[in-house]
């Protein structure tokens, strides 16, 4: 068997998984990457996307947005904003988080009219959450 | 001297005003136990934020470049208070000791000649600040709708406190709220957060290299405005269980007051009924007598 590490997810309100697992698929803002026992040490902040944690007793998956993971020698700590197994993520959920990222776009390119980075960034999680919904089967 | 009837009446209300206060001391218990749960919840994320983020201010904090957020706008002339209270009242001394802080901390301020700036949360607290220092009064967030604080609610506030701060309407923002102790103790704190402070890691914590992706200043732009949330949500938190203690151990000291009331106007009420009788036994004696 594959050596396990160990996997916290957090978020603000609720601690909603502390496990072994054998890989821990992350999405991270400069693209996914697959955190297994030995990675290196790496800070690194999340999209908002699909976290799949992978133990021995089959995968998990969750929709997070927002926040950071934390890859250590000790385990690997995925500290979200907002998390919620995918199992539970229903259609309502997704189109209010879609809704909230279109308000934010709006609001940056009022606030923002003359500097193209916060516009940008605002519809990169516009583009980030409406691709949660092709992950989630609703 | 009050009449028998008086006296029952009497009786009879403090009978129900004590039922009414232990009901209110067991709602609290409850509220209390579910405030705790939320707070201890809360604590791994914030523990472990606030590691990384002494990690990454410590290798970045010493830059030119770092966040504004982080290393202050260089001046402390502009002083913001966020004075966090509950929405309702009948909870001992909890909001008027927070607000007591908060007051004296502006009163201080002001006389080093700094401007102050007092954002409220909680209407108990607006409503204890405004003769002194309602001209300085600059918003007020409601809560009164909210059953059960959320991060959500902490990122609102957030939000606006950061809106303000990139406005530039202030350099220093300072949290008031009570930290829980116990249940009969609930300490008022003043906690800075901007800029950010941080407690530093330990020692040989802080020796491990960590790769950053993006770099390392990216991340803590990102991460800066989130701290200010989650120390808001924490604040939200230990402020919410310290208020169901304190309005468990006011009402728990009312609801005793009401039982020592009550034994005395029995007693007083006892007392009359039988200066009643001997009364009517004198009167009805020494009419026998005179025939």
């Amino acid at each position: 068997m594959a050596d396990t590490v160990q996997f916290d997810l957090v978020s603000p309100e609720r601690r909603l998984a502390s496990a072994q697992v054998t890989a821990v698929q992350i999405p991270g803002a400069d693209g996914d990457m697959t955190a297994m026992a030995g990675h290196a040490p790496t800070i690194t902040t999340l999209r908002p996307g699909v976290l799949s944690a992978e133990g021995p007793d089959g995968t998990t998956d969750y929709v997070v947005t927002g926040g950071f993971a934390e890859i250590s020698a000790e385990g690997i700590s995925v500290l979200a904003e907002r998390a919620i197994p995918k199992a539970d993520m229903t259609k309502a959920d997704h189109d209010a988080m879609v809704k909230e990222a279109e308000e934010a776009l709006a609001n940056a390119k009022e606030a923002f009219a003359n500097e193209p980075g916060p516009v940008d960034d605002a519809a990169k999680l516009l583009a980030d959450m409406v691709a949660v919904g092709d992950h989630i089967s609703v | 001297m009050p009449s028998l009837k008086d006296l029952k009446n009497r009786i009879e209300s403090v009978k129900s005003t004590r039922k009414i206060t232990k009901a209110m001391q067991m709602v609290a218990a409850a509220k209390l136990r579910r405030a705790q749960e939320a707070a201890e919840q809360s604590r791994p994320y914030t523990e472990r934020f606030n590691a990384v983020m002494a990690n990454l201010a410590a290798s970045v904090g010493g830059s030119d470049s770092a966040p504004k957020l982080l290393s202050g706008t260089g001046s402390d002339k502009v002083q913001l208070l966020i004075v966090m209270t509950s929405e309702r009242g009948l909870c001992g001394g909890f909001n008027s000791n927070i607000a007591k802080l908060a007051k004296t901390h502006a009163a201080k301020l002001q006389a080093e000649g700094k401007e102050v700036k007092i954002l409220t949360v909680g209407k108990k607290g607006r409503d204890q600040l405004k003769r002194d220092f309602g001209s300085l009064s600059v918003g007020h967030v409601d809560l009164t709708e909210v059953k059960r604080v959320g991060y959500a609610d902490a990122q609102g506030i957030a939000k606006d406190v950061l809106a303000r701060f990139d406005g530039g309407e202030f350099d220093v923002a300072t949290i008031f709220y009570a930290k829980f102790v116990n249940v009969v103790s609930q300490i008022p704190t003043a906690q800075q957060i901007i800029p950010a402070k941080f407690e530093a890691a330990e020692g040989d914590e802080a020796s491990t290299l960590f790769d950053y992706e993006p770099d390392e200043e990216a991340i803590l732009a990102d991460l800066l405005p989130r701290g200010v949330a989650t120390q808001i949500f924490s604040a939200l938190l230990e402020n919410g269980a310290s208020e169901q203690g304190a309005r468990m151990s006011a009402m728990d000291n009312a609801t005793r007051n009401a039982g020592e009331m009550i034994d005395k106007l029995t007693i007083e009420f006892n007392r009359s009924r039988q200066a009643v009788i001997t009364n009517e036994l004198i009167e009805i004696i020494s009419g026998a007598e005179a025939l």
